[in-house]
């Protein structure tokens, strides 16, 4: 007799309506890709939430380490150059 | 600067109001209270579908049993969205059972009591469901971000199961005398163990403070069940259900219905594993469980097969 398992982690991606981004849903348990699509649309998709679902193994995913925050983003936060609101406009300037 | 692996700096990130995520410093006694908490709602959600589950052969009508079937299968979804969630602070599904089974993770004493005939079926999802949608409203700002998102989604599921039990009690209430009286019994058998759900008083309720503080619970388990109390007399009154409790009034200055004593001894005797259904829905989740090794082998041995083809193909 195999050990029994709790088969492999899956991570469920679900666009609400076409053109809209996939958005994270949870995870779920499955053995291969099948019944991986199977299992996310019964467990998240009982209500119409879905147009469409990605769902990939969790071991795969590489998530940022949140220590590295600072390293990571902080760059971003002395650019305010990319912002449009850091440029000043004539007076009486439209559709700008 | 501060140090991201204090306890100190870690409650101040609580305190301003924000999420702790998975990889997030956290200190290890919330990691544990959360996955005590959160394994035991999960297990309520997988135990619960078995009372009900034992009406679905004979439920009253096709409408009545699609219904039920639908609740039901969004009770095993509830279990799965806040299993998965559990498993993010680093315990596998393998030990989340383990303890289920071995009685080490408790669930909701509830779910211990019978659905002894229709009407059950009415006030656990008016009464049960009702309660338990009080204590997930208030979790849905818990402070574990994934926790959050799963009690954010069981919300909006939940609110049916509410109506459709309602529906059924109040049906019931404009039926014959004899279905007027399942109903009332129902009503006086699930009532005290519904405001138990809430837990022990506040004063002796012994994970409370700390929950608190970490803004796990966002509200207290006195204020919760008061909140059940106001919102669900004026609906039994509404339909003509009474109380099995004489000193239940309106206290005019607050605003508040005010309740006899509850009955904690009994409370503490079904959490001790003394409540009528206590082996048997155990027993039932460890016979399904073991009668399930068979799919599981099977799924995995398809996957091997399918990656032995995939290899040979390359």
């Amino acid at each position: 007799m195999t050990t029994d398992t709790q088969l492999d982690l899956w991570e469920v991606f679900i666009q609400s309506k076409s053109g809209l981004p996939y958005i994270h849903a949870g995870s779920i348990h499955a053995s291969d890709n099948k019944m991986a699509l199977q299992n996310a649309r019964d467990i998240y998709t009982r209500r119409g939430e879905g147009t469409s679902i990605w769902v990939m193994p969790s071991k795969y995913i590489v998530a940022s380490n949140p220590d590295d925050n600072d390293m990571l983003f902080d760059p971003a936060n002395d650019k305010i150059y990319r912002h449009p609101t850091f440029y000043v406009m004539p007076e009486g300037a439209k559709n700008i | 600067m501060h140090n991201e692996h204090s306890d100190a700096h870690f409650q101040l990130r609580i305190d301003n109001g924000e999420h702790i995520e998975a990889k997030d410093y956290m200190p290890e006694k919330y990691r544990k209270h959360l996955i005590r908490q959160m394994s035991q709602h999960a297990h309520s959600e997988v135990i619960g579908m078995q009372p009900e589950g034992n009406w679905i052969t004979r439920a009253p009508s096709l409408r009545a049993k699609q219904i039920l079937l639908a609740k039901i299968q969004d009770e095993g979804g509830h279990g799965l969205y806040l299993y998965s969630a559990a498993e993010t602070l680093g315990i596998s599904r393998v030990e989340l059972i383990e303890q289920l089974q071995s009685g080490k993770a408790k669930y909701s004493s509830i779910f211990n009591y019978p659905a002894l005939n229709w009407a059950d079926i009415g006030a656990i999802g008016w009464l049960v469901d009702g309660a338990a949608i009080v204590n997930q409203v208030s979790l849905q700002r818990t402070s574990y971000g994934p926790y959050s998102r799963a009690m954010v989604r069981i919300c909006k599921e939940e609110s049916f199961h509410q109506r459709q039990g309602y529906e059924i009690m109040s049906k019931m209430m404009k039926g014959t005398k004899d279905q007027q009286a399942m109903a009332q019994d129902a009503m006086n058998r699930w009532w005290w163990p519904s405001l138990m759900m809430f837990g022990p008083h506040d004063k002796n309720s012994p994970h409370s403070s700390d929950a608190v503080k970490w803004k796990i619970k966002r509200e207290t388990n006195d204020e919760l069940r008061q909140k059940f109390i106001d919102k669900t007399i004026p609906q039994a009154e509404l339909i003509g259900l009474t109380f099995p409790d004489p000193k239940i009034k309106l206290d005019t200055t607050t605003g508040h219905y005010t309740i006899g004593k509850i009955n904690w001894e009994e409370f503490l005797r079904v959490i001790a594993g003394h409540g009528p259904c206590n082996k048997q829905r155990l027993d039932h989740h460890i016979k399904y469980h073991e009668e399930g090794v068979w799919i599981r082998e099977a799924a995995v041995a398809y996957k091997q097969k399918n990656a032995k083809k995939e290899l040979e193909t390359v």
